[in-house]
This record gives structure tokens, sequence and C-alpha cells, in this order.
């Protein structure tokens, strides 16, 4: 309604003319949240790639201490991997369902997806303890510095994603799948999808190229 | 907007900058040392090159400027005139044509003038002979004073260096804590020093006379301090300036080394008439105190942590002579960064 | 008692009553002047009843026109600090020599350079460049907002709070004495075990998440919002460099994130990124600092093109020349600007093919460069030129910087480098393109731009003076520095012993004194405009016969900036309406959609600076609240949905009703 009064008011004023330099229609731009969180992650994996480089040239400087070979457990970084991927493929499930828009589902799927990053996370921090117990910590050698700090910026991210979880959980539960909401899920399915894919440069790299030099 | 008065102003601002630059000793452009030399013609030659654009571009703008001003009505206005091929053509192309002699240039004199090279020549009109030694001089940039080793000569000396004219010398220069920068203008360009690695710096000085050395990378609280003299002499004083260094009472041990590498400023001159053997290679590789394992050792020991399985790992008794040959740099561009790195 | 002590030490960490400058008449001083500047400002606030209102407008706005004007603000306050700690030095250098020490002991001296640096180029001129970016973009755009607004708000008061950090460690504590890049292992905990490189670390990681977002702020609202019909190349060349320079944010500031935090482990955790033993490597540290350092510097120059190509084309009264190889060229730099990093550190051993390599790519860049130049020669070319500020400071901007731009390339060929690299011949040249480029750009910009924010032109003859002085004093100040540098003499020194230099220094001194004057004839240019604002007043919205969209808003624009969104037919868009008789529309206004205002912005800030905070003094109990309360207050406001409000028609209308009799007064 107001459009219309517009479109005659506009016509009253300057005919062809005002139509020709003016949108009465009230332009509503584009959302621009998914580009936005898009060009953070591409941030986000600029610090990565710093992380690795650090790790690239600091990776062999093992200061006469143990190198990846000699503390590496391949068979628990594999359960660890498997967790984190397994993580991602449910939360594409959170995304079908939420494009389903089947709110209980979403939910159940996102307290999976939550469970299996926890698992990720202990595992890892059960992996930490245990070399600094050795007194293999990140001050032993560059190496074990930029082990650490590549790994463990990885394993804080997706515990921060937890937190995210956990939050959108309640605010799906308090709201629904309202447009913002379905923003933030897809917000988190990039950024979840994000870490899985660093995660693979991580086990690749450091733990695969590392063990089996 | 230009009148007279303001030419004027111009005009003696100019004489009087120009009396003041023919005063100063610009020690870049008139140095005394073949490297420094090619250098300072590299720096007029660019400068010269790239004020074939510079001076065009600066005057076309001040020409522009009054000649097409508002009050200007005489002048042509071309208020949607905003393409040309042409000019875009020249605008490109002409920095592009400055740009490829100067990238020959520098691609050139890049090569000629690395400081890893060995001379060739002792100065523009002289080649060097091929059974020319260079002189060995080791260098150690410590908080906040300059350590020169004469491994060749078994002596030391704090905060003074001398070299023979026409001799090339060959340092290798080290830190003991930070990184600093080994500069003597009148000599060659600076190269940095930096702890637990060795670059290297070929250099020869053509002229007699005392110069002035220091750190070119700001490194501390006595950074300012840290000056040297450098001196070229003939063959004769350089003799008597080593015998100097052996008439003294101070021999420099590790445990000497170890006072010495203790933050202190304004340094006197000091000289030390013997070097504990291998002292710059310790120090290169952070192993002057006792029990401390040397840089050098540990990476083979590294190399054979990354590159054997575990059970040849244990079983095998690493041998350093063996590694050191896996130690040397190669083109790689990681390796580029490292070359410094554990050099002997 | 002792575990009073312990309670003591685990809340304040090493913050001791040692740690205020108690001993130093300098800083008392200057403390002494900050708080009665402070107190007066209070005072101010308090019997204008201003407190609401700073509140309620501005601190809590989400507005991009506040926001940039915050910014520009902060720039400017910081430029005073920075400016100050320049003085100092200067009036230092010419002094210190034999047996005179000058006044300033080099534990004072040290911070000083490193702070200048420092602040010049993270908390002046990033302000300023960020802050007209913010303002001018979304206008030129035709679009009502950034893309984030609430992340706007948030990334200006995190800039703020970065400074705000490194104005605390003037008083309480001090700051680093590394130089502005804070090169390892000086840097280290081992070298530098006091405060004050921490305070370094912490500004700049603060500061830093702020410019990161809002990089990813601009990209998305050009990428996204603009007005329809402006495809990307018939944009304003001022939003195609803010576009660049977005870009290059996005792409730099994660590594000096990265490589903040790898020293700040070195420091704090005990880590081996570059520490002399145990595996690390300080040239990493040298690499990844200007893998950041060289795109940040291609960061604020781009933007100064951009007000360049808009001031020269606006007032020339001519399209811009070769739009399209300006768009290509700005891209271009973009891309180079990566490509460059390792002409910083020449003499760092790296090898001739190496630095052949990148000394060649560095001379590329200034291909694209000189064709900017050249570029807007042409335009002045057949052109109408008023001589308004902006057009001046174009003008020597033009002159300057090319004589800069040459000296960086003739630092780019590695044996040149070898004689003059950290001489005062670099220092003069990087002054020479980042006063001669950047801050010339921003004068001529604010000059520019500011009847537009503010509804009034700044006055004019003070604006000369204060250019005139700049331009002078910057000759005077940095072409000794040349001398200088091609005499030997290196930088960060602050003691000298021959004599012979001495008359080059006070040369540079009197150029500072100049550049004093100048800053002045600014500041008594804001006071006399605004006191004579009546009489500059900018009545049509246009006051410079402009040519892009943000002259056909009403001086200052209304909250919502176009009540309908125009639409765009050619590059120079309102030059363009202008020519084919545009007609204002003046009734039939809608309601418009617009975001809250929030505070939430500036208590994040304010929680990550009191993180920060207890980080630098090893406050780990305050650290740890300050971090766990900033993530719980994120928390809450995510859950708050209701950010939004539709300005009436009813109001629109007035606003708009308002202009109009505005305009028909004007004539």
């Amino acid at each position: 309604m107001a459009n219309a009064a517009a479109t005659v008011a506009l016509g009253a004023a300057g005919g062809a003319q005002a139509l020709r330099f003016y949108d009465s229609g009230g332009h509503h731009p584009e959302n621009a949240t998914l580009l936005g969180f898009w060009l953070y992650l591409m941030g986000d994996c600029l610090v990565f790639a710093c992380l690795f480089a650090a790790y690239g040239v600091l990776g062999r400087n093992y200061a006469g201490g143990p190198s990846g070979a000699d503390l590496f457990q391949l068979p628990l970084v594999a359960v660890n991997t498997s967790l984190l991927l397994l993580s991602s493929i449910t939360y594409g499930f959170v995304v079908i369902e939420m494009q389903r828009k089947r709110q209980g589902a979403t939910l159940a799927w996102l307290a999976l997806t939550g469970l299996l990053g926890a698992g990720f996370v202990g595992i890892e921090l059960h992996e930490f303890a245990n070399l600094i117990h050795e007194g293999n910590g990140p001050q032993r050698s560059a190496f074990l510095s930029s082990f650490f700090t590549l790994v463990g910026t990885h394993g804080l991210h997706v515990t921060f994603g937890i937190v995210w979880l956990l939050t959108l959980m309640a605010q799906v539960a308090r709201h629904g799948l309202i447009a913002a909401n379905r923003r933030r899920l897809m917000c988190l399915s990039m950024f979840w999808h994000f870490l899985d894919v660093i995660w693979i440069g991580v086990f690749t790299f450091v733990y695969l190229v590392g063990a089996l030099q | 907007m230009v009148s007279s008065r303001a030419i004027g102003y111009l005009l003696a601002l100019s004489l009087s900058c120009t009396t003041m630059l023919a005063g100063c000793d610009m020690v870049l452009l008139r140095p005394s040392g073949y490297v420094a030399a090619q250098q300072g013609q590299l720096v007029v030659i660019s400068t010269l090159l790239m004020l074939l654009i510079i001076v065009p571009v600066i005057a076309l703008t001040l020409v522009f400027a009054w000649r097409y001003r508002e009050s200007n009505t005489s002048a042509p206005y071309t208020p949607e005139w905003d393409h040309s091929i042409q000019l875009e053509l020249l605008i490109w192309a002409a920095p592009l044509l400055i740009i490829i002699a100067l990238g020959a240039l520098t691609w050139i004199g890049t090569h000629t003038l690395d400081p890893y090279r060995p001379l060739t020549r002792i100065d523009s009109s002289r080649p060097l002979s091929f059974e020319a030694e260079p002189l060995n001089i080791e260098v150690v940039a410590l908080d906040w004073k300059w350590l020169f080793i004469y491994p060749d000569h078994g002596i030391a000396v704090v905060n003074e260096l001398a070299a023979p004219v026409d001799i090339p010398i060959r340092f290798k220069i080290t830190a003991s804590s930070v990184m600093n920068s080994f500069f003597i203008p009148a000599l060659a360009g600076q190269i940095y020093a930096m702890p637990s690695m060795a670059t290297t710096l070929h250099a020869i000085i053509n002229r007699p006379g005392e110069f002035e050395g220091f750190s070119a990378n700001y490194s501390g609280a006595g950074f300012s301090d840290m000056r040297f003299k450098f001196r070229g002499v003939n063959a004769g004083e350089f003799d008597r300036w080593l015998q100097k260094a052996k008439a003294s009472k101070d021999e420099l041990t590790r445990d000497a080394y170890l006072e010495l590498e203790k933050p202190s400023e304004r340094e006197p001159v000091r000289r030390y008439r013997a070097v504990a053997p291998d002292l710059f290679d310790a120090v290169v590789n952070r192993c002057v105190e006792q029990g401390k394992t040397c840089l050098r050792d540990m990476m083979p020991m590294d190399m054979h942590r990354a590159s054997r399985s575990p059970s040849v790992r244990d079983s095998v008794a690493w041998n350093p002579l063996d590694a050191a040959a896996v130690c040397t740099a190669d083109s790689s561009a990681i390796s580029a960064l490292l070359r410094n790195t554990y050099q002997d | 008692m002792s575990e009073h002590a312990n309670l003591g030490k685990l809340v304040f960490g090493r913050l001791t009553w040692d740690a205020l400058p108690l001993h130093d008449p300098i800083l008392l001083a200057t403390f002494a002047a900050v708080a009665i500047g402070g107190m007066f400002i209070v005072a101010a606030l308090t019997y204008f009843r201003a407190w609401g209102p700073l509140w309620r407008d501005w601190i809590t706005s989400i507005d991009h026109k506040k926001i940039g004007v915050m910014y520009v603000i902060l720039g400017l306050v910081m430029l005073l600090r920075g400016f100050s700690d320049a003085v100092m030095m200067r009036a230092h250098q010419a002094i210190a020599f034999g047996d005179a020490m000058g006044y300033l002991p080099p534990h004072h001296y040290d911070q000083i350079f490193t702070a200048h640096g420092v602040i010049m180029v993270l908390f002046v001129a990033m302000p300023l460049v960020t802050g007209l970016m913010n303002f001018v973009v979304p206008l030129q755009i035709g679009a009502r907002d950034v893309a984030f607004p609430f992340l706007n708000n948030f990334s200006f008061w995190m800039t703020a709070c970065g400074a705000g950090l490194v104005m605390m460690s003037l008083f309480v504590g001090e700051f680093a004495r590394t130089g502005w890049l804070a090169y390892p292992p000086l840097s280290g905990i081992i070298a530098s075990p006091d405060v004050g490189v921490d305070y370094y670390i912490w500004s700049l990681q603060v500061a830093g998440i702020g410019t990161m977002l809002s990089g990813v702020n601009l990209i998305a609202t050009i990428i996204k919002m603009r007005a329809p019909g402006m495809s990307m190349m018939k944009m304003p060349i001022f939003t195609w460099t803010a576009l660049c320079t977005n870009v290059l944010i996005v792409a730099a500031f994660p590594v000096l994130t990265a490589v903040l935090a790898l020293l700040s482990l070195d420091r704090y955790v005990g880590t081996n990124f570059f520490t002399n033993d145990l595996g690390g490597n300080p040239m990493m540290y040298v690499n990844l600092i200007w893998i950041w350092g060289h795109p940040e510097v291609y960061i604020l120059i781009l933007p100064a093109f951009g007000i360049f190509s808009e001031v020269v084309s606006t007032f020339s009264g001519k399209r811009l020349f070769g739009y399209t190889s300006m768009v290509y060229a700005t891209v271009v730099i973009t891309i180079l600007s990566y490509l460059v990093w390792l002409h910083h550190f020449f003499t760092m051993g790296s090898g001739a093919s190496v630095n052949a390599f990148f000394g060649i790519t560095t001379m590329i860049i200034s291909i694209p460069t000189g064709a900017k130049i050249f570029n807007w020669l042409f335009t002045m070319y057949r052109g109408r030129i008023r001589f308004e500020v902006p057009m001046l400071w174009t003008v020597s901007f033009m002159v300057t910087f090319v004589i800069g731009g040459m000296t960086g390339v003739l630092l780019a060929v590695p044996p040149a480098d070898f004689v003059l690299h950290n001489s005062l011949f670099l220092v003069a040249h990087f002054h020479n393109v980042i006063i001669g480029g950047v801050l010339f750009g921003l004068m001529a910009g604010i000059t520019y731009w500011f009847p537009k924010a503010f509804g009034y032109k700044l006055d004019p003859f003070w604006g000369k003076c204060s250019f005139w002085f700049w331009t002078i004093g910057f000759y005077f100040a940095f072409m000794p520095l040349y001398v200088l540098g091609l005499m030997g003499v290196t930088r960060r020194l602050s003691h000298f012993d021959d004599a012979s230099l001495q008359i080059w220094f006070q040369i540079a001194a009197l150029g500072a004194f100049l550049i004093l004057l100048g800053i002045l004839s600014f500041i008594i240019q804001l006071v006399v405009s605004f006191r004579r604002r009546a009489s500059l007043t900018d009545t049509t919205g246009d006051p410079w016969n402009g040519r892009t969209l943000e002259w056909s808003t009403s001086s200052p624009p209304p909250v919502y900036n176009f009540a309908f969104t125009p639409i765009v037919h050619d590059t120079d868009a309102w030059y363009d309406m202008k020519q084919r008789g545009h007609i204002r529309p003046v009734a039939g206004f809608v309601p418009i959609h617009v975001p809250k205002n929030t505070g939430a912005g500036f208590v994040l800030a304010v929680l990550s600076t009191i993180c920060a905070f207890g980080l630098i003094w090893h406050m780990w109990p305050v650290a740890a609240a300050g971090f766990v309360t900033l993530i719980v207050a994120t928390i809450i406001h995510t859950f708050n949905y209701d950010r939004e409000f539709y300005i009436s028609s009813e109001a629109v209308v007035r606003t708009e009703d308002a202009r109009t009799q505005l305009l028909a007064s004007h004539g």
C-alpha cells in the first residue's frame, strides 16, 4: 500500500524523470552475512597458513629432543580424526533438517555434532597432557612449540565452535528456525567444515608426514 | 602565483643547499672501498635513470597546475575528455622501459655485489689474482661492543678493526644475543649479524685512513655507542697493529669471552694476544659454555631423527662427521632462509 | 602476612607502585597536563549535560557516519601524541653531540621512537583512513549503512581501546624499546623482560581485531550493497581503492595476529619460535611481520590515492582520466604488494637471486603507481582547476610523493640498499611517502568531506596556512635526512660524536617546528570554522560541485542517507544526474528500516582491554575474568534479536521537507 502511494506521489513530482534516478520500490540490499562470514573465515585460514608455515620452517628443529615419529600415536590420531570427520557429516544432517524446517531433528543432530566435537577435543587434551607430563611440552623445542601451537589453535577453534553450537541450540530451541537462526546455522556450518579441512591438513602434514618419515 | 620574488627565494634556497651539500662528506658517494664504490655508483645511476621520469612529472605538475587554473580562461577546457589509447600506452610504457633497464641493472648488480661472493677485483682498474688469499676476520656483535677475531693470526681486538690496503677481506659475522648489522660505510655494504648464524661479507679497502664502523640495526640500550674505528693501513703498519695485540697481557679464553659477553656499554679498545681455538665456531653454535651441546652437533641428531624409522634409529650410533655432509644448504627456498644456520 | 602478599601478587601480578613514573619529570608533567585536560573535558560534558547524548548518539551509535567521525577524531588525537614524540626526538637529536647527552636518557628515547612508529602507523594513519572509508563509501555507493553496523561500532571501539592501551603505557609501566616492529630476539622475554613489549603486543592484537573486522565489513558492503545500476566499473574510484584496501586488510592482518601470537607464546609460555636456542628462528619473525608490514603500507596509501582521484576530478571540473586503467592499476598494486616483502631485509643475507627477485618485483609496483600519477596529471590537463585547499594538498602530493617513490625504487636495488638500509635515508624515504602521500591525502580528504559531515566548510585561510607549513616543514625536516643517510648515519641513535652532522639535525628540527605550526594551524582552523560556521554553511549539500553520490545528500546527510535509493547509470553518478536534469523527489516517502544503537560494542571492547591489561601485567585472575566475561557478554549479545526499527514515513517526510525548504531558500 505504501509503495503504491509512493509511486503515485513520485509520478506527481517528476514523472518518468524521478523514477529513472530513484528507486521507489524500497530497495532492500541482499543479506551479506554469509559473504561476511566467509571473508572472516578466509582470514582465519591465513592465520592457520602462518602456523603451518611456522611448522614448515621449525618442524624439524628437535633441539636434540624427540621428533614426531617418537611422539605421535597414530591410532589415537585416527580415532580423533574419525570423530571430527563424523561430526562434519552430522553437521551436514543438521543443515538438511534445517532446510526441511524440522526443529527437533536439527537440535538432535546438533547435539550429536557437539558430542563428537567434544570427544575430539577431549582426546587432544589427553594427548597434550601426556606429552607435557613426559617433559615434551611446547617449551622443549621449536618443533614442539610449532606442533602444540598449530594443533592447539585448531583445538581451540573447535572448542569455540562447540560453545557456539551450544549457544545456537539454545537460540533455536527458543526462537525456532527463523531466518536469523538459519543464517547462523549456515555460518557455523561453514566454520565447522572449515575446521575439518584444516584438520585434514594438520593430520596429513603434521602427523602422517611426521610419523612416517 | 609564481612571482619573481618567489623565484628569487627559490634560487637563494637552492644555492645555499648546494653550498652546504658541497661541504659535507657523503661517504656513500665517495667511499674508500671498491665494493662500497660500486654500490655508490649504483645509487647514482639509478637516481639518474629515475630522474628521467621524475623531473618531467614534477615539471608537468607545476605547469599544468599553473596553466589550467580557473582564472586562465584562455586555456582550452575539455571536461568530457577522459580517455586516450596513445597516452595510456605511453603512460604505461615509459615507466616500464625505465624499470626494465633498472631491473637488468639490479639483477646483474645484485649478483656481482652479493656479499657472499668472493671478490674478483681490487678496484675498477686492477683484477685480483687467483692466488690472492683473503684476510679472514671473524666478527661477533656483542651487547654492545664488537669483537674482531683474526683466526689466521691468533689475535682478537674489541672495538677496533684494521686491514691492509688492497688485500681482500672475508668477514664471517655472528652475534651473541640479538640482531645487529655490521656496517662500515666507507668499505662495503652492511649485513646482519645474527645469533646462531654466520653471515659472510667480502670487502676490500683501497685507501689508507680511519673510517667509522657501527651497528646499523637497533639492538638495545647501548646501541648508540656500539661504534668502532676501522683502519685501512699499509702492510708494515698492519704488522705493527698485529704486534700491538700480541703484546697485550690478555688472552681471549672461553671464560674471558663469557665475561666479555655480559652486557656493557662504551667499551674501550681491548686487545688479546691469543684466542681460544674454534672460539668463533663455538659462538655461532652457541656452545662456548662447557657442557652445552653445540648446534652443529644437535643438527645431525635432528636429521637422523627425521629420516630414520624408529627401529633403525635406536640401533645406529650417529657419526657427526658423517652427518656434517648432510647439513649443507641446498638451493631450495626454505634453505635460503636457513642458509645462514649452522655454517662452519 | 605472607598469604596477604601472595594474594596481592596473584591479583596484581607484576603491577607495583614502581610502574608509576614518579621519578620522571617529563612524564609527570605530561600526566598532569592530561589529567587537567581530562578533568576539563569531564567538567564541560557535565556542565552541558552532554553525557546522555554522548552515550546515546555517539558511543552506542552504529551509524557509519558517526563512527567515521569518531575514527577521525581518534586519529587526530593520536596525531598529537605521535607528533609530540617526533618533536621530542628531533629536539634531542639536534643537541645530543659530543659531551652533550641530550635531555632524554636512552631508556626513554628508545621508547619514544618505538611509540612514534607504532602510533603514527597504527593509531593515526589507520584510524584516519578507516574513518574516511567508513564515512564516505556507503554514501558513495548509495547505501544506507555498512553491511554490519554493529560490527562497525565494535571495530571502532577495539581500535580506540588499542590506542588506549598504548596511552596507558605512558603512565603505568613503560612501552617497548624495540622499534615499531619489535624484532626478536630483542623483543623476546630474555632481552625485554619488562611490560613494554607486552603492551605493544596486546594493543596491536586488540586494534588488529577491530581493523580485520572492519575490512570484512567494508568488502561485504561494497560487494553487496551498491545501488541498482552501479556495476563494479561504475563505482567511484575512491570506492575502488577502498575495496582493494579492505581486501589487503583481510589478507594481511591475520598474519599480524598470528605472528604476534607466536611472539606472545614465546614470552608467556616459553615456546621457541623466535628464540636463539632450542631451534627457534628469529628470521622467521622478520619474514612474517613484513608479509603483514608491506601490505600495511599499501593499506595506508591506496585510500589516499582514491582521495586524490576524487579531488583532482572534482576540482578540475573534469572526468578522471583513464578510469579503467586506474582501476586496473589499483588492482595490480594490490596483488603485487604481496610479492615484495623481502625488500625490507635485503641485508639479512638471503642470497643474490632471492634479493634480486624481490628487488625487481618492488620496482614493478612503481609502474602502476606511475600510471596513476600520469592519469591525475591528464585529469588536470585541459581542466578548469580551482585551488581550494584539497587541491593544494593534491598538487603538493604529486610533487612530493614522486620524490619518495623514486628513493623507494632506489632502495629496491639490493646493493644500494646494502649501504642505505636502516639509515636516515630510509627514514627520509618512508616519511616522504607516508607524509607526502598518506597524510597529504588525509588532509585533502578531511577538508573535502568535512562539509558533508558537519554542514559547513573549513575556513580556507587557516587551511592554506596549515598546508604551507606542512609542505615547507616536511622538506626542511626530511631532506636533511636524505643527506645524513648518504653521509652514513644510521637510524635510532640517541647520541652522536661527529659534530659536522649537527647542522643537518638542526635544520630537521626547524622542519619539525614548522610542521608543528601546520598542526596548530589545523587546530585553529577547526576552532575558527566552528565559530564562523554560519558564514561557511553548506546549504545545498554539494559545496564543491561534486561528481559522486555523497554530494546528492544534505550536509550532514540524514540518518538513513537516502530517502530513496538512487539508480545509477554512469560513473560520476551525481554528475550524470545533474547533467541529465534529475529532479529530487519531495513526496511519497516510505518508512525506512535501520538498526538500533547498542552499547554492546563498547562493552565488549572494554572487556577485551581489561583482559589485555591483565595479560600485560601478569594479573592472571583479572585476565581470566575479563576473558570469561567477554565470552559471556558476547553470547548474551547474540541472544538479542531485536536490533532494528523503522524510521516512520512521517519522520522521513519531516526531514526531507526541511531539506526542500533549505534548498528553496538558498535559491
